[in-house]
């Protein structure tokens, strides 16, 4: 009989092999997901990186919420000079709030005039670290095809029916910018403080296929 | 580096199909719009996707596209912009 029959010695073999993965990890099923893991062990392996700071990393993007991102919006309803910052270098008063935002990032404002909603055409580039893990919909094919050439339809089936007077701009994020949408803050929050107001702001009010909640 | 281009400038999206990885996508190629800001010079996909460094860097510029324009028929606001990430070396003077 061989070693490798050996259930005890198999066993030793694979531990040998093995990184803890993410409890939650999904059994992999097709060819590319057993790539996918075998890629991961190979750098890890090759010490490109360590499993911990995999871990640590997987953590990190888990932990954020739309809620970062509702903080922003907040500050920015209650704080015109924020505002501006906001607009005009986004960064830079993104952490000023303690937040990381890993990507340059471009903020754009909705008005009364002008509607913003973003799509990454190409993958499902996505603000994680203000935004949390993108919503299933967003990676959709069917999304990333239509919301470029029929925004108007896309955004009435989500609920969002913007008037023809009001210009539609679609954001494609097709390089290392990450986006994010400014939404108009509601009617009746006057005198609202911020964390008040982030409670309206929802995760599709940032990405522009919605308005935030209605007080 | 030097910025081939500035804001306002009209420009035209290359119309070309490399064999290899790049973050063009079809729907612009061909396509002209204006530059709406300039991002920041950023390495060259069609060289990193492929263990590449991205020499020389390119400027990434926001171009933006009338709808109108860019989709036959298009039949929502007349007003409706698209605006998109493109690397300088898939774009032209229009």
């Amino acid at each position: 009989m061989s070693h490798s029959h050996d259930p005890a010695e198999r066993e030793a073999h694979l531990a040998r092999h093995r990184h803890p993965p993410q409890p939650d990890d999904p059994e992999p099923r097709s060819p590319h997901e057993f790539l996918g893991v075998a890629l991961r062990e190979l750098l890890i392996e090759k010490g490109i990186y360590t499993a911990e700071q995999e871990r640590a990393r997987i953590e990190l993007l888990q932990a954020a919420t739309p809620a970062n991102g509702a903080r922003i919006v907040a500050r920015a309803w209650v704080d015109p000079d924020y505002r501006a910052r906001l607009l005009s270098g986004p960064n830079a008063a993104i952490e000023a709030l303690g937040l990381d935002c890993v990507h340059p990032m471009i903020v754009v404002e909705n008005s009364a005039r002008q509607h913003n909603v973003i799509v990454c055409t190409l993958c499902s580039c996505y603000p994680r670290m203000l935004l949390g893990p993108q919503p299933a919909w967003y990676k959709s094919s069917n999304y990333r095809k239509r919301v470029v050439r029929e925004p108007r339809k896309v955004l009435a089936e989500f609920g969002t029916v913007v008037p023809n007077e009001v210009e539609i701009r679609v954001h494609d994020s097709t390089a290392e910018m990450r986006y994010m949408v400014l939404p108009r803050r509601p009617e009746g929050t006057e005198g609202w403080d911020e964390a008040r107001l982030a409670e309206l702001v929802t995760r599709d009010s940032l990405v522009g296929v919605s308005h935030p909640r209605q007080p | 580096m030097t910025a081939r281009f500035a804001v306002g400038d009209r420009v035209r999206i290359a119309d070309r199909n490399p064999p290899q990885h790049n973050r063009t996508p079809a729907y612009v190629k061909g396509r002209s719009g204006v530059v709406e800001r300039l991002c920041r010079p950023e390495g060259q996909p069609e060289l990193m996707a492929y263990g590449g460094d991205g020499e020389p860097f390119q400027m990434v510029y926001r171009v933006r596209l009338e709808q109108r324009a860019l989709w036959p028929g298009y039949a929502e606001g007349p007003d409706d912009v698209l605006e998109i990430e493109i690397f300088e070396h898939w774009l032209e003077p229009a």
